[in-house]
């Protein structure tokens, strides 16, 4: 029996995330923890379950360690299957050519072959650095509606923004005649999010032209789109209303751990009908102490608290000590921190020690800058961390 | 070293003790500890002790208890050797339901004789403890014990149905009380229903005893035969939570909010429960939460002190929680008050209700009970 799936999902998850500083020095980007106790690749991985697209690819190349551990055999997302389910993709030794990912393209394209193993008929592109809910089968219900041979997800962004984005520069019925990837003076605001979906024979014919030709810098933004718009395939785009955050900055990413929090959020984590799976952390209900304060906050399993968060995003089994306080802060699993010391405007990646009476970062205001304590460093008592500060290694004085 | 043993687990026995809380459930699948079943301390006992093959007998009302097992994959025993096998009732014509342990053990005489593990661990589902099973296993070898039965020295509590055990210097038991008469408050070495035998024997003894006409374990088995089988006792000398009352119950949940509990059973290892893939707990503006558990799902805008909140649970503004139990999925209307009071599961308090009960007598409010 010949088999096939009707879409397969190829997740970008390669990214280095330098804007992030110390909290991807040892990990991906997809990885970081995200919303207490979520990995950032926990979104697009649930949104393809939610979607009945069950099989996806994960493209790996920097620091894959954490993630492909994290991913496992894709079991907490029920991308554990006989035929299909998640595989981690990494980068491989051929006869010829053997060589990382040169580019998004060219990550695509080294894994035609595995592809090609579910004759499948679409192909969705996604990348592993996004927040947000989609249905992706309503997408392609589109996509199968216009006859497109691309189409590109796209949501609306603030003028002021659009040059940072690839604009799609549309027809009223939505085809695109027009792809800038970051233009200085944009024309639209409609934004691509980076999610494409492909009729998979039209993809695989670029990819490989693209591969062959000498001058492209094997990028989908920059060259492959571009190449199937000049020569007059069918691209449409789709456009997304709903939240959609890019956390590639510390400042975004802070900002949209901060949306998940108050009566009614602007990203509802715990909203039943699209829920988001994740690997689930071992660990009892949380404590909150005689002398604990917790206010507008989002506190995963297993923390003991006897001093006051507010504001705040805790991930599991992390302790604050009686008379400490966390405002306005992320402090993320197992860190730890200690009586009398101040955690604010700041995100304290996991493994840390924050010493007694030691100060991190500065009451948040509009000039503050986030202060950023890498994995496993300690912090010793009494220091003063200030505005802005990023930190890869212990602060002992 | 990984102990060459299976696992049976009983999940139905004692459920007299503790009536509500088993109405539409068995007593493995009595919620615990804010995000727990009983049966989750029992399999993470038998999992850490490496333990990878477990018999699970039920015999009624064990649909909630499927549903929370599922393949056992959360316990890591959705394996191809062994792993987690549901042991229902098997009933042919000439059969008649097994109501003893003796006679549910012959019931499963089959699974006893194909595995090849040399040991047989049995356990009830009324405690809750961490248990070093492979310690348990050891002595066993070490005395070249038949039989191997834990106990906990502690008072003896409210249970209609426990066993004393005492026995010499060298763990021995010389004698077996069946629910002797004591005084309240009395301490003695009590069985707390897990024991440790040679899967052969086992099997032998089953056998032989059932065809004799002998239906109790207990009485015909371990009374009778004291002098010619060899039966030691295991002192179990950590933190043991015997469910054998809704007070008890109650008391032992609220004894997670002590530290040194909590260190003791979740310390140093996992204890396994069913993933839920709920969001973390939300705390809203006017929360104020004092020594409290909470578990993953909960919203809280209210008022929550020394209660335990279970998974998904609502607490509207201006409600009061105190020194309760609230289970999963509770929604705790706004300005309505709690105290002492033990809500199952799905139900639903409205806006300005003021309940209450006491310590040694806790309100109880069954499954799905909408106020």
């Amino acid at each position: 029996m010949q088999r096939k799936k009707e879409c397969v999902a190829m997740l970008l998850a390669g990214g280095q995330g330098s804007r992030l500083y110390a909290l991807t020095t040892n990990i991906a980007k997809p990885a970081v923890a995200f919303g207490a106790k979520y990995r950032i690749i926990d979104f697009p991985l649930s949104n393809c379950i939610n979607s009945g697209i069950d099989t996806v690819g994960v493209l790996t190349q920097y620091q894959p360690l954490i993630l492909n551990e994290y991913i496992g055999n894709g079991q907490p997302w029920d991308l554990d299957r006989t035929y299909g389910g998640v595989h981690i993709l990494s980068p491989y030794q051929a006869k010829t050519n053997s060589s990382w990912y040169a580019g998004t393209a060219n990550a695509i394209y080294q894994n035609l072959h595995f592809m090609k193993m579910y004759n499948p008929e679409y192909v969705l592109v996604l990348s592993g650095d996004h927040i947000y809910k989609m249905d992706y089968a309503a997408m392609l219900k589109a996509h199968k509606k216009t006859g497109a041979d691309c189409t590109i997800a796209a949501i609306n962004v603030p003028l002021s923004e659009a040059s940072r984005f690839g604009i799609l520069n549309t027809n009223p019925d939505g085809s695109i005649y027009q792809f800038e990837e970051k233009p200085k003076v944009p024309k639209s605001t409609l934004a691509s999010m980076g999610i494409y979906i492909f009729n998979a024979q039209k993809l695989f014919k670029y990819l490989e032209e693209d591969d062959a030709n000498p001058n492209s810098s094997k990028d989908f933004g920059k060259d492959v789109l571009p190449a199937m718009l000049n020569a007059g395939e069918k691209m449409f785009s789709y456009r997304f209303e709903g939240y959609w955050k890019d956390v590639g900055t510390v400042a975004s990413l802070w900002q949209a751990n901060m949306d998940l929090l108050g009566d009614n959020p602007e990203f509802d984590i715990g909203d039943k009908s699209w829920k988001i799976h994740s690997r689930n952390p071992l660990a009892p209900p949380e404590h909150i102490g005689e002398h604990g304060i917790v206010k507008n906050s989002m506190v995963a399993l297993g923390c003991e608290i006897d001093g006051v968060v507010e504001n705040s995003i805790l991930g599991s089994n992390v302790i604050v000590e009686k008379g400490a306080l966390v405002k306005d802060a992320i402090v993320l699993a197992n860190s730890v921190i200690k009586s009398g010391a101040v955690v604010s405007y700041s995100i304290v990646d996991e493994n840390v020690t924050v010493g007694k009476n030691a100060e991190i970062g500065v009451e948040k205001n509009p000039d503050a800058e986030i202060v950023v304590l890498g994995r496993g460093l300690t912090v010793g008592d009494g220091v003063a961390v200030r505005d802005g500060q990023k930190h890869e290694k212990d602060i002992l004085a | 070293m990984a102990a060459s043993a299976i696992g049976i687990i009983f999940s139905n026995l004692h459920e007299e003790n503790v009536p509500e809380l088993v109405r539409r459930r068995t007593m493995a699948s009595i919620p615990y500890g804010g995000r727990y079943r009983i049966i989750d301390f029992v399999l993470s006992n038998m999992v850490n002790s490496g333990i990878t093959t477990v018999g699970l007998m039920t015999s009624n009302n064990y649909r909630s208890l499927i549903d929370h097992i599922g393949s056992g994959k959360d316990w890591d025993l959705a394996r191809k050797d062994g792993g987690l096998i549901l042991l229902p009732p098997f009933s042919e014509k000439h059969d008649k339901m097994y109501t003893t342990r003796l006679e549910a053990l012959n019931s499963v005489r089959g699974f006893l004789y194909r595995r090849k593990e040399k040991y047989v661990v049995l356990t009830d589902c009324d405690g809750v403890m961490k248990l070093d099973i492979a310690d348990v296993i050891e002595q066993h070898e070490e005395k070249n014990a038949d039989i191997t039965l834990v106990s906990h020295y502690g008072k003896v509590g409210n249970r209609a149905d426990f066993m004393l055990v005492h026995a010499n210097e060298d763990d021995r038991i010389n004698e077996i009380q069946l629910s002797p008469h004591v005084e309240d408050g009395t301490k003695a070495d009590i069985f707390i229903n897990v024991m440790v035998a040679n899967r052969q024997f086992l099997l032998n003894l089953v056998e032989e005893t059932v065809t004799h006409g002998f239906s109790s374990f207990e009485s015909d088995i371990l009374i009778k035969q004291l002098d010619s089988l060899k039966i030691y006792r295991y002192d179990f000398k950590g933190y043991y939570a015997g469910i054998d009352s809704m007070a008890a119950y109650f008391k032992h949940n609220m004894e997670l909010l002590d530290k040194e509990v909590r260190d003791e059973l979740f310390g140093d290892r996992d204890i396994y429960t069913k993933v839920r893939d709920s969001a973390p707990s939300k705390y809203g503006e006017n929360a104020v939460v004092k020594n409290s558990l909470i578990s993953d799902g909960c919203e809280i805008e209210g008022v929550v002190e020394n209660s335990i909140l279970f998974r998904g649970v609502k607490v509207g503004k201006g409600a009061v929680v105190k020194n309760s139990i609230v289970m999963q999925d509770n929604i705790i209307g706004q300005n309505t008050s709690l105290d002492c009071v033990i809500t199952d599961k799905n139900v639903v308090v409205s806006d300005r209700k003021t309940l209450g009960g006491c310590d040694t007598l806790p309100f109880y409010i069954p499954k799905g009970t909408r106020l």
